[in-house]
């Protein structure tokens, strides 16, 4: 037993002397690992924690919203539709909602305004968004001023800056009391942004859908199960364009480890010979591949994996930030809450650290059987 | 100690490019001589070398370590045979006799670059799984005796040609190995280094070791503390000074 682990320690000496001899070789091999489970980690660690960001924002929301579209396009919905839906069967409840965005050429973004349905806040207050109050450094008891379409501006005062369940949802956010709302956007009390309905049974909530349909034609109702369904598809790591990144990250490692395995060198090929030649066994020589790929895969995997989180949680997965979340200004300085699911972290490790190192083994396999005696000449 | 019974080592048997290297040969050496095989070029020195050295298997004939060597060598864990025929052993087996039986030092030198002077050495000691410090400890007393206790953490490519050899053969003791096998030890040496080599190996013969070197160098072959010259051509024996 202790023979067995002073044998496997003297191989392990030497695996690192040697890894330290191909320094070039190591290094360019290290440096495009490392691109490699930086970028499927960061792909991963970025899809994960957006998906959950959109499972906190569903989770709030309500499980059907009715739309009214005139001419294909939406349109505010009259208060009066409210109790024909209220009669329908299955319905426990339908209120109206009062949101939509305004512009403000300060900071180039869109904020979404919205009258909250628990809290009624005086005239002339608001609360704002973390990601508002960050950009324009306003905070509680600060002043501030929106520009209307008509030219004129409004002042509010800011009663408090909202505490983030999910920074994704409440980061462009204004709270401000109904008729603050109506004001601004010139909404008449006859009308709602669009309502909210409450259904008893969720397996109603189909035929509910086609009743509201049937009963008033220019409507539109979102389910929210349809809602998850679509946010899922963007954000699967499994299905979507993340799916399309990662398989050509992994193509280009495979080419890797493929041009690794076939282009076992002159050098190493006669280095094995040597060790065959002086007593060593197959078993030995493969064992020193095998350390090689295993330190090389387990380095690489790790500060990859390392510098994925670090981009996506400390960086707001700057270098992806173009494709993933261009909407608003508002995000650059918005950090991803830290998510991690270890179930992925291990799939993207069998991907990595198994074929490489398979892909270093083999080869030197097939050079481990040829007879030693070849060495013998040159 | 050694027998060799009618071995033919042919290459690329059955294909156009045939090649019978080594053509019947029979031949039985003793411990604790030196033997030099001599021949002209393509002869088959190196091919047999191999062949004695359990590198490669012949093509038919049989190989046969006798007693005469010491038993652990041949026997690490015990075994009751007086005799082991090389020939059929399966390749772990071969290894094992390689490791134990032989110390090869190679035309080219063969060592490893990049490493140091020491870990060369140390090499052939690693599939044994002896303690490291001890190993390290015996490396530094071989280097020592070949006056190369200032090298020993030297890279290789910074060698002379007579430090490498000399490192070379340093890597064939470390094992302690009954049999040195030395393919053309001198090739790359001027003839003062090739006397100093010659006198290694009479050292190595005092201390009771067995010598089987290829060479065409009159410097090898008439050396005095030579035992035995075989003539070898076109793979088959030619002559005999036992
Ligand atoms: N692997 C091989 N395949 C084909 N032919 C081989 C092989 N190895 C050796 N030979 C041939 O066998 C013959 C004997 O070779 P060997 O190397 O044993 O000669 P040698 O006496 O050592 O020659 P030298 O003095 O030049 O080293 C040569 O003609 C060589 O071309
Ligand atoms: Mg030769």
């Amino acid at each position: 037993m202790a023979r067995w682990i002073e044998k496997y320690r003297s191989i392990l000496d030497f695996t690192l002397s040697s890894l330290v001899r191909r320094k070039g070789k190591n290094l360019s091999l290290l440096v495009v690992y490392v691109l490699v489970v930086f970028m499927l980690g960061s792909a991963m660690f970025l899809t994960e924690a957006m998906k959950r960001e959109a499972s906190l924002v569903l989770k709030g929301a309500p499980e059907m919203v009715i739309q009214r579209l005139l001419q294909g396009r939406y349109d505010p919905i009259p208060m009066s539709y409210l109790e024909k839906i209220r009669g329908i069967r299955g319905v426990i409840s339908a209120e109206p909602r009062l949101w939509g965005y305004i512009y403000d050429s300060a900071i180039g973004a869109n904020y979404t305004l919205m009258v909250p349905r628990n809290v009624a806040l005086p005239s002339g207050e608001i609360m704002i968004g973390n990601g508002i109050s960050r950009r324009r450094m306003i905070y509680s008891k600060d002043m501030m001023s929106f520009n209307l379409s008509n030219g004129s501006s409004r002042v509010f005062t800011v009663r408090d800056v909202i505490s983030p369940e999910s920074e994704l949802v409440s980061a462009d956010l204004v709270l401000l009391s109904e008729g603050d709302f109506r004001e601004i956007f010139e909404l008449p009390s006859t009308h709602a942004t669009d309502l909210v309905v409450k259904i008893r049974n969720p397996k109603e909530l189909v035929t509910v859908a086609k009743k509201v349909m049937e009963l008033l034609p220019d409507t539109r109702p979102i389910i929210r199960d349809e809602m998850v369904r679509t946010y899922d598809s963007v954000f699967d790591w499994r299905g979507g364009i993340v799916t399309v990144l990662l398989m050509m990250a992994l193509l280009a490692f495979v080419i890797l480890a493929w041009e690794k395995a076939s282009g076992l060198s002159a050098d190493e090929k006669r280095e094995i010979g040597i060790l065959k030649a002086i007593g060593w066994e197959t078993s030995d020589v493969i064992a020193v591949k095998a350390y090689e790929g295993l330190l090389i895969s387990f380095f690489s995997f790790t500060v990859g994996i390392l510098l994925a989180y670090g981009h996506v949680f400390f960086f707001s997965a700057a270098l992806f930030a173009p494709a993933m979340k261009g909407w608003s200004v508002l995000y650059p300085d918005f950090r991803i809450t830290p998510f991690v699911d270890p179930y992925q972290v291990a799939v993207l490790f069998f991907l990595t650290v198994v074929p490489y190192t398979v892909a270093t083994i083999v080869p030197s396999w097939r050079a481990a059987i040829v007879d030693p005696d070849s060495v013998m000449r040159s | 100690m050694i027998k060799l019974l009618n071995v033919r080592k042919g290459f690329n048997l059955g294909r156009p490019n045939e090649f019978v290297a080594v053509d019947g040969v029979t031949l039985s050496m003793e411990a604790n001589r030196v033997t030099v095989l001599k021949g002209p070029s393509g002869s088959g020195k190196t091919t047999l070398l191999s062949l004695i050295g359990c590198m490669a298997r012949p093509t038919s004939g049989r190989i046969i370590l006798q007693r005469g060597l010491p038993r652990e060598y041949l026997f690490p864990n015990g075994g009751d045979t007086t005799e082991v025929e090389v020939t059929s052993l399966p390749e772990r087996f071969l290894t094992e006799i390689r490791r134990r039986t032989f110390g090869f030092i190679f035309q080219q030198f063969n060592l490893l670059k990049g490493i140091t002077v020491l870990e060369n050495v140390m090499l052939p000691a690693f599939p044994l799984g002896e303690k490291h410090g001890v190993v390290k400890k015996r490396a530094l007393a071989l280097l020592e005796m070949f006056g190369l206790s200032g090298r020993a953490l030297a890279k290789v490519e910074w060698l002379s040609g007579g430090e490498a050899q000399r490192v070379a053969i340093a890597r064939a003791l470390m094992n302690n190995p009954p049999v040195i096998i030395a393919d053309e030890p001198t090739a790359h040496l001027d003839s003062k280094l090739s006397s100093a080599f010659m006198e290694i190996i009479a050292r190595l013969k005092d201390q009771g070791k067995t010598a089987i070197i290829a060479s065409h160098d009159p410097l090898v072959f008439e050396a005095k503390m030579v035992d035995r010259v075989i003539s070898v051509r076109d793979g088959m024996l030619e002559g005999d000074t036992a």
